[in-house]
């Protein structure tokens, strides 16, 4: 489990993260959602330690963040941000490769091989795997970097909008994906997500943000109601019952 | 929402005045650091006979000269931060300077004995290219407000400054392109410095052209899309930075920095509202420029140092101050 | 607009979402193969054996390395040997053959040494900056040698620059440049507002101020102070002592074996910050100490044998087309295998075939020069 205690942040007078106290349950997927500009990545990076809080701390399943070898995290916790920098002459498969480096420091074992060919053809990106990154398009290059994270094998991965260059085939297969990873090899898989129906579908839990703090957290049984949605995102929502679950309307 | 606080947000948000009691403030300022330049020097104006003539063949060409170079390199920095949207960049990071001592090397070396005027023309030429092909790398770069545009300046200029040197190593010119190329204000006198009138033509530009230039920087897209021709904006930009840049490096020499310190300093304490800093940044630019020369003809007295020396040397700890400070924060 | 977060503002916008990948993404291929899959297939698999990922993306290009590499070095052999003994007065395999030889021999280790120098230094700098449009020349180096150089003419006239060559100038040399960047690195990289481009930035104009200083002093020189200055201002193998190779020497041997041997986690690095420091890396020190060893590296060169700006981006570029891989492992030995066949090739050519001794440095900086403009113009990614 993660436990967020009296986490701040402060970038200037106007804009803050904070304070935030949250318990996120291990096992599962968990969605941060809620408006631009809310604060869902600024706390998503700073549970994957790549950003620094002002006071308070943040612990991953009784390491905390701040203080544990960041070498040692590598190993219970991964994170994949937004933008990605990527350099030329890289294979697909060589990318997801650089997951297994936490525990083989580069030199791969036949047993890596197996562990990289298996998150590839999980995330079906076997007929690309000898591609060069830069031949892929901005989607299946997401996908290669979603394998590399999931290759690292931590119990906690956090994603950070992992569907924005997807299409809609995608976007669904990737939930279907994270899913059944979070089911098979239960991992605490935690993603930021702008559409609040994915959110529905796929999570065990949905954690609001809103101007820097949590104003939710539930269920989505119990977070997807008009008054709930409406207020979290400053629009009317209309909360209706959809083939497979409950869907928000705001069209 | 009633409508006196409508009324009372309105006000607030309306653009700041163009003229008020501190830009006056600012202007006498400047016209006192102008009366100490046109005071200061070896030569004792009062008590000798020709002294007069001294002060109208050389003082007050010199602090012409001041005004209208420090004001155009100031203002050309600005529209090059306007045009790219980045607040690094201004003619001596981009490699126009290098491009127009380019010119003038080019135009030395070919026409011996070539009149001021068709040494400037060289390097407004020059100086006129090299602009275009910084904008053209900036249209490979997606990342506009990075850092990263600064930085492919700076080796596009030490590409074609490496040019120079090879040019002038060949042609025996290289001590001389170092004078010529170091700004100074030494060698200004009557009959020689006035074709730095012809900036004055591009202050007026600038601030008949800010705002539309400030729309162009945002894109081509965005341009096109609110009725601006871009490719034109963008041509009248590039002229007006190459004539300036090509001018004040002919006749005076490169003035480092001053582009680039001041519509940031401006901007520090003034806000982003372009129309309002444009007679700052004018003000700013002369200032600057004066008080460096100054102290270029004061500390060593009876020699001087150029004005460039002291500029890059003040530039520089400006500059990197403005990048540190934020560590304090 | 509050004033003390101008700055603040000014740098944290520019490197916004730690985007570092500043030149176009999508490469006109992509649309090609994004209908490679208009449905996802079922799982597909190979037999395991054949699916394994080394450096290289195929078997045929690690041949093709290896290829690439012998040519080079075998190229590199025989302009080197080119340069001991062709024109060499002397008949072959005399006493006297060899003692000419040797002469010209310190000339060639000093092209080995400034070869491995700049192809190493350069290729890791722009690993750990992200950047291949940059070389470490442009951090100041250069400027404070004509700095150091210049001032001792200004003050000591031509004699004193004659008599400075002595192995302690080198050394003082040596420990102001990496010493000078070292507390740059520490000022600007550690703390809580480390900002690799801001540190850039700050290296090239406090080196653009050293410049109008030395600029300033070189104005008052005597035309013929001038001319001397001028000599040891532009790269040349020539400039280089032999007096100074056991010092330059076993310091660029231990640099660039501690740069290998972190090759892996350069490779790394190479992915930015984030990817690094979630595959568990410690960014920071890393980042530091690689910076570090590069300063050693531009060091030795540049007091060694005076700026050579292009030559490294040079180098960097051919090697990142001819290796064919990220891995640098792989990458610096061919950066070093290319930079000396430059170099040597070069200077043989200039020597022997036209006769033009003088201008090899600058020839080279213009080419490389060139090549930067070509590569960033045309391909819009490097």
């Amino acid at each position: 489990m993660i436990t967020l205690t009296n986490v701040r942040k402060e970038y200037n007078s106007d804009v803050a993260i904070g304070p935030v106290n949250l318990e996120i349950p291990a096992g599962g997927i968990t969605a941060l959602v809620g408006p631009n500009g809310a604060g869902k990545s600024t706390l998503l990076t700073m549970i994957g330690r790549l950003l620094g809080m002002d006071t308070g701390d943040i612990k991953v399943a009784q390491y905390d963040v701040s203080t544990t070898k960041s070498k040692d995290l590598a190993k219970i916790l991964s994170i994949l941000r937004q933008e990605n920098h990527f350099i030329t002459k890289l294979t697909v498969r060589q990318l997801v490769g650089f997951g297994r480096f936490p525990y083989s420091g580069g030199r791969l074992t036949a047993e890596d091989e197996d562990i990289i060919s298996r998150y590839i053809d999980f995330l079906h990106l076997t007929d690309l795997e000898d591609r060069y990154l830069d031949q892929l398009s901005g989607g299946q290059r997401q996908r290669a970097y979603v394998a590399m994270v999931l290759c690292q094998e931590t119990d906690y991965v956090l994603l950070d909008e992992p569907l924005n260059n997807l299409d809609i085939a995608h976007s669904v297969e990737m939930m279907k994906h994270l899913r059944s990873a979070a089911k098979e090899f239960g991992r605490t898989i935690i993603v930021v997500l702008h559409d609040i129906n994915f959110a529905s579908q796929y999570a065990d839990y949905i954690c609001a943000v809103k101007a820097g703090t949590i104003v939710e957290f539930g269920t989505p049984y119990e977070i997807m109601r008009d008054d709930i949605l409406t207020d979290i995102f400053n629009t009317p929502v209309q909360v209706i019952e959809g083939p497979n679950g409950l869907i928000a309307a705001y069209h | 929402m009633t409508t006196s606080t409508a009324a009372a947000r309105r006000d607030a948000r309306t653009r700041k005045k163009l003229f008020d009691w501190k830009l006056l403030l600012g202007l006498v300022v400047v016209l006192g650091l102008l009366a100490a330049s046109l005071s200061v020097g070896e030569y004792d104006i009062l008590s000798t006979d020709d002294g007069w003539e001294m002060f109208a063949t050389t003082r007050i060409p010199r602090t012409v000269a001041l005004v209208l170079s420090g004001a155009a390199m100031a203002m050309s920095g600005l529209v090059m931060q306007l045009l790219t949207q980045n607040r690094f960049v201004e003619p001596t990071t981009t490699g126009t300077t290098e491009w127009a001592g380019l010119g003038l090397l080019a135009v030395m070396y070919f026409i011996p004995a070539a009149t001021i005027l068709e040494r400037m023309f060289g390097a407004v030429i020059f100086a006129f290219i090299g602009t275009m092909v910084f904008f053209m790398f900036l249209r490979r770069v997606s990342l506009r407000s990075s850092l990263i545009v600064p930085i492919i300046g700076i080796m596009l200029g030490a590409v074609v400054s490496s040019i120079s040197t090879f040019f002038a190593l060949q042609t025996d010119m290289l001590q001389s392109l170092g004078v010529w190329f170091a700004g100074s204000f030494t060698d200004i006198f009557r009959g020689q410095y006035e074709a730095l009138w012809i900036v004055v033509i591009v202050v007026i530009a600038v601030f008949l052209f800010a705002d539309r230039l400030t729309v162009a920087g945002m894109g081509e897209e965005v341009a096109t899309n609110v009725g601006l021709n871009y490719n034109r904006m963008v041509l009248i930009g590039t002229g007006l930075i190459a004539i300036a840049t090509g001018i004040v490096t002919v006749v005076v020499g490169n003035l480092p920095f001053l582009g680039l310190i001041v519509p940031n300093i401006v901007s520090m304490f003034r806000g982003d509202d372009l129309r309002s800093n444009l007679p700052w940044v004018g003000l700013l630019g002369i200032g600057i420029v004066t008080v460096c020369d100054l102290i270029g003809r004061t500390i060593i007295s009876p020699f001087e140092v150029p004005v460039s020396v002291i500029l890059g040397i003040i530039g520089a700890i400006v500059f990197v101050t403005l990048i540190v400070r934020q560590r304090r924060g | 607009m509050d004033k003390n977060r101008y700055v603040e503002n000014m740098v944290d916008e520019s490197t916004a979402g730690g985007v570092e990948n500043y030149l176009r993404e999508e490469s006109e291929d992509a649309a090609r193969f994004e209908r490679v899959e208009e449905t996802w297939p079922d799982h597909a698999t190979r037999p395991p054996a054949e699916r394994r990922s080394g450096a290289f993306q195929s078997a045929a290009a690690a041949r093709k390395y290896w290829i690439i590499l012998a040519l080079v070095g075998g190229f590199g052999l025989l302009f080197a040997f080119g340069l001991l003994a062709w024109d060499n007065p002397m008949p072959f395999g005399s006493e006297t053959f060899w003692l000419i030889a040797e002469r010209r021999a310190d000339a060639v280790i000093a092209m080995l040494v400034v070869a491995v120098c700049q192809a190493v230094a350069t290729v890791a700098f722009q690993t750990v900056t992200n950047n291949r449009i940059i070389t470490p020349s442009i951090m100041g180096f250069e400027s404070l040698y004509t700095a150091i150089h210049t001032s001792t003419v200004y003050f000591f006239g031509a004699v004193g620059l004659i008599n400075a060559r002595t192995l302690t100038t080198f050394l003082v040399q040596l420990a102001l440049m990496v010493g000078l960047s070292l507390i740059l690195y520490s000022w600007l990289l550690t703390g809580r507002h480390a900002n690799m481009h801001a540190m850039l930035l700050v290296g090239i104009v406090i080196g653009g101020g050293l410049g109008s200083v030395s600029t300033f002093m070189q104005r008052m020189l005597t035309p013929s102070e001038f001319d001397i200055l001028t000599a040891r201002l532009f790269g040349s193998v020539n400039n280089a002592d032999p007096a100074y190779y056991p010092i330059a020497i076993p310091l660029v041997i231990v640099a660039t074996v501690l740069l290998y041997l972190n090759s892996r986690k350069l490779n790394i690095i190479a992915l930015g910050r984030d990817t690094a420091t979630n595959l568990g890396l410690n960014y920071k020190a890393l980042a530091i100490s690689t910076l570090v060893l590069i300063s050693v590296l531009m060091a030795v060169s540049t007091a060694l044998v005076g700026p050579m700006t292009f030559l490294g981006f040079l180098v960097a570029t051919l090697a990142y087309q001819f290796a064919d891989t990220y891995d640098h492992r792989y990458l610096f030995p061919m950066a070093a295998g290319i930079g000396f066949l430059v170099l040597a090739g070069a200077y043989f050519i200039m020597n022997h075939i036209f006769y033009a001794q003088g201008v090899v440095s600058i020839i080279i900086e213009l080419v490389g020069g060139s090549v930067f403009l070509f590569v960033i113009l045309r391909k819009g990614r490097l």
